[in-house]
């Protein structure tokens, strides 16, 4: 159990800046998921903390230790691979003893050790396989368990769902939330799947092109997303942008885009004020966009006209395609919605779910 | 990967009527036809060699083996009696193994060391010093071999040793000839294992890593039983070559008593010309245990021929 430091932490390769001055600090027993497109340096960050890359420049703490020179082995972490990275010529059970065995643990408690991994995962029926005669699932357990019998202060996970079929994913999701539970130590999860960083994270860090762009909990990245980018990485599906221009009539806000004209609800105004007359983007989730009949009691909306494109049944929900003259956008209606493909409809937008972003930083000024 | 699971091939559920079966032996009877003719045609020479080294002496004055065949039983082992113990090739056979197995094991260790370190150790001018090795695949053996002499007569250690031959080093020692064996079959080795090597996934080695390996520990626990058929495949090249080898012993190995087969036959071919019986009684002996190398790892050696093609 430790907490991870990253204080300005960058990492250049020949010609490119993998991470740009990255600081966050992860607490003891927390479950950070590091999110991000490819290539953003989610990786990166992760196998510098093991020591698998070197650091550029910064320094990074396990605890209170500066590990930066500090080999792989020593620094009492675990790491779970994408790849497994079982040893095909071991049985399971020596390929879950094998850090044990060479750390000259006694026998008996490295046998004590991997029965106890085993019975938390369930594999031991599998204890004499070879990874070859495993599924994908079972060999996913294993490379848990080769992590597990190390009790090690950190566990490092990159990207270990990626090889999953959907189903066998969202079981193992909810499988390692169980053991970060069960475990209380502190796990760093890399993906590019934003529902896993949503649905497992006790705090979720953004990255994009090497740099953090938020890191918060869950529901802070989803409802205040400090950019454009976090806005549209986070929630799917994905949020709608729309350029638009605001402007002031007496005492009224609106914002107006090329398709259609909102009235900014009073409560926002105040940090919009110095945006006026200036090109904004306006945010919206598809779930913020109701169709009329249906949308919740209480919320301030506004009616826009549309053509439907597309339809697409969920079961408990219908995403609507929308047309506004050639703009595309989406909604996530109740599934009792009277909307054909290729009517004109009218939705609701809520606006108090509405965010503004500023068009050429692209940092949100209202969320 | 060394060995790859495949699952059971899905068969396609395929009518199982005698005519089918009848069609299925008829389309691949052309390809049957052909193996079995280049099968025949390439143990051929071998199956003459056998028999003739069972003929009696007075027998191989008349031409063809195959006459022995039909009349009747006429074959004596006194062939082999003769060259085993009145010509030495039971000591050349001792000493062909005295030289082929050490300078087989001294390749193997070494070749698979070097190209551990090339293949996954981090260190300046790796990919040059990788380059400069293989260039030397390019150096004929018969350049080096005068300065090679040279050297050893100049560094000649006479003291006499038992087992390793007449002397410690020079050209009345097996040292001498194991270390230039294992020089001239070192490139080839390096460059195919290191490219073996470098087809194990990346992961494996950074997990071993984090589970606490050393170099060392990775390279014997994890690299070494994971390339076992190139290994076995290696194996076999070296083993052949210097088993098959005239060349080097000749020039390097001044002592006639620690000659090897090749150099025994060689002679015997020089000395008794005619009596063909005792040179295919040798000329067996030397290819009993190249065959059954060749055998024992057989299964090895094709899968290391394509070490690397296939990603398990």
């Amino acid at each position: 159990m430790a907490s991870v430091t990253f204080d300005h932490v960058t990492k250049q390769f020949q010609d490119s800046v993998a991470v740009n001055d990255l600081t966050m600090e992860i607490a003891d027993n927390e479950f950070l998921v590091l999110v991000g497109p490819s290539g953003c340096g989610k990786s990166t960050t992760l196998r510098m903390l093991a020591g698998l890359d070197t650091i550029t420049s910064g320094r990074i703490l396990i605890g209170d230790r500066v590990v930066n020179n500090v080999q792989p082995k020593d620094r009492d972490i675990a790491m779970v691979f994408q790849s497994y990275a079982l040893y095909p010529h071991m049985s399971v059970e020596e390929n879950m003893a094998f850090g044990l065995s060479l750390r000259k643990t006694p026998k008996d408690e490295i046998a004590q050790r991997v029965k106890e991994a085993a019975q938390i995962l369930g594999i031991e029926p599998l204890l004499r396989r070879k990874p070859r005669q495993l599924s994908g699932g079972q060999r996913q357990r294993v490379a848990l368990g080769r992590a597990i019998v190390r009790h090690p202060a950190v566990f490092l996970f990159d990207e270990p769902l990626s090889n999953l079929d959907a189903k066998l994913r969202v079981q193992t999701r909810a499988e390692i939330s169980k053991l970060h539970q069960r475990l209380a130590t502190t796990f760093i999860y890399v993906t590019h799947d934003q529902t896993e960083a949503m649905t497992m994270a006790s705090r979720i860090a953004v990255l994009n092109l090497g740099v953090l762009q938020q890191l918060g909990t869950p529901q802070e990245v989803y409802e205040k997303p400090v950019n454009m980018f976090v806005a549209g990485f986070i929630g799917s599906p994905a949020i709608n942008f729309f350029n638009g221009k605001l402007f002031q009539t007496g005492e009224l806000i609106y914002l107006e885009t090329d398709y259609f004209r909102l009235q900014v609800p009073p409560e926002k105004h105040l940090p919009l004020m110095p945006y006026l007359d200036k090109p904004v983007v306006l945010g919206i989730r598809p779930e913020h966009i109701h169709d009329p009949q249906f949308r919740p009691s209480e919320t301030e909306t506004t009616l826009i006209t549309a053509k439907v494109d597309v339809t697409e049944l969920m079961g408990n929900e219908v995403f609507l395609h929308l047309l506004a003259n050639d703009k595309t956008f989406l909604a996530r209606v109740d599934p009792r919605t009277s909307a054909r493909p290729g009517q004109e409809v009218q939705v609701a937008i809520d606006l108090s779910k509405m965010f503004v972003f500023d068009a050429e930083t692209e940092e949100a000024i209202v969320h | 990967m060394a060995t790859v699971y495949r699952p059971e091939p899905a068969v396609a559920t395929e009518q199982r009527t005698p005519g089918h079966i009848l069609k299925r032996i008829l389309e691949r009877l052309p390809l049957h036809l052909v193996l079995i003719g280049m099968i025949l045609l390439w143990s051929l020479p071998t199956v003459a060699l056998l028999i003739s080294s069972f003929r009696e002496p007075q027998a191989i004055a008349s031409p063809g083996w195959w006459t022995s065949l039909e009349q009747g039983w006429h074959f004596t082992t006194s062939n082999y009696e003769q060259v085993l113990e009145a010509r030495g090739m039971g000591r050349a056979f001792v000493n062909s193994l005295l030289i082929t197995v050490p300078a087989t094991i001294l390749v193997l260790l070494f070749a698979a060391m070097a190209a551990y370190a090339v293949a996954w150790m981090d260190f300046p001018f790796r990919n040059a010093l990788f380059l400069l090795m293989v260039a030397l695949l390019v150096v004929p053996l018969q350049m080096t071999l005068i300065p090679v002499l040279r050297l050893y007569n100049q560094l000649a250690i006479d003291v006499t040793v038992p087992i390793i031959g007449g002397r410690l080093f020079g050209t009345s020692s097996y040292l001498g000839i194991w270390l230039a064996h294992a020089a001239y079959g070192m490139p080839f080795a390096i460059y195919l294992l290191r490219n073996f090597f470098g087809s194990l996934p990346r992961d494996l080695f950074e997990s071993a890593y984090l589970d606490g390996a050393s170099d060392t520990r990775v390279f014997f626990r994890i690299v070494l039983p994971l390339s076992m058929p190139a290994l076995a495949a290696l194996a076999i090249f070296q083993f052949l070559w210097v088993w098959n080898d005239l060349l080097v012993a000749l020039i390097l190995l001044g002592d006639p008593n620690l000659a090897p087969m090749t150099l025994r036959i060689t002679n015997l071919v020089s000395s008794f010309g005619s009596q063909y019986q005792l040179l295919t009684a040798a000329a067996f002996i030397s290819m009993v245990v190249p065959l059954i190398i060749f055998f024992a790892l057989q299964r090895y050696f094709v899968q290391g021929i394509l070490a690397g093609a296939v990603k398990g």
